[in-house]
């Protein structure tokens, strides 16, 4: 089959490269979000640490925290399996080894974004002393 | 290059051996690129504790007070003021990233003032922050 399209055509953004850029834009959004959210994180660790359970737990009883913490991982998450795929991409030459690191990253990104949103909003849904 | 035939020039070698006086030398704004994907693999592992953090907290007060035990031992706090010191890196850097993204701090003069700058800022923030940790009586 003949291709019609010309390479200016594919060059104004209607060949593949119009799905390229999903990951070099989901990096910088992830990165602007986590500039707040991190900030956000850093500010409360400071009256977070030294505390004891409850006083962490009735933290996370708030929607405010709970869903600001919510956000902060999934970015983190999503953020760092973008940037650790470019680095594995960089290293890695042969494919198997590749793909096998590529798909431990992932697995290992999702996995921990899960636990880590499940514990929070565990807590967060839970009352004052009947959690554990 | 010792066994080189008499009357034969050197021949040239890659810009990357030429250790000693060839054109290759060490540079702030590579030092600052290596240091954001040094501070992002990092981080990465800072990421997982702070999973491990919300883990203790939903398994309840003993496994919390196991967390915090660790995190507040000598070697916890040795290992959270590093990885304070790879966010406040990386959050200044990956700020500079979004200015370069714009299409702002190419020149290079520009590009080593800003790699100073984010270098400055990350140690002058973490010990501000570790000063706050301290006055708040958390240490």
């Amino acid at each position: 089959m003949a291709v019609i399209r010309s390479p200016l055509g594919r060059a104004r953004g209607m060949g593949s490269s119009k799905h390229g850029v999903g990951h070099f834009i989901a990096q910088r959004v992830t990165a602007v979000a986590l500039i707040f959210l991190v900030l956000w994180a850093l500010a409360s660790s400071v009256s977070l640490a030294g505390g004891d359970y409850e006083s962490a737990a009735a933290w996370l009883r708030s929607p405010i925290n709970a869903g600001l913490a919510c956000l902060l991982a999934f970015a983190a998450f999503w953020h760092m399996q973008l940037g650790m795929r470019t680095i594995i991409e960089d290293y890695f030459a042969r494919p198997a080894t590749k793909a096998v690191c590529l798909l431990l990253n992932i697995f290992l990104c999702w996995a921990a974004g899960a636990l880590t949103i499940l514990s929070i909003l565990k807590v967060a849904l839970s009352t004052s002393g009947v959690s554990v | 290059m010792a066994d080189a035939a008499p009357g034969l020039r050197p021949r040239p070698i890659s810009p990357q051996i030429q250790l000693n006086g060839g054109i290759w030398r060490w540079h702030l704004t590579m030092v600052a690129s290596i240091l954001h994907r040094a501070t992002g693999v990092a981080l990465y592992g800072g990421a997982l504790l702070l999973m491990l953090w919300a883990l203790s907290l939903a398994s309840g007060a003993d496994a919390y007070a196991v967390f915090t035990g660790l995190a507040g031992s000598i070697l916890g706090k040795i290992a959270l003021f590093g990885l304070t010191l790879c966010a406040f890196y990386h959050l200044g850097n990956g700020v500079r990233h979004l200015a370069w993204d714009s299409g702002y701090g190419f020149k290079p003069k520009t590009a080593t003032t800003t790699a100073w700058l984010v270098m400055a800022f990350a140690v002058i923030a973490t010990l501000l922050f570790w000063g706050l940790l301290g006055m708040s009586g958390a240490l």
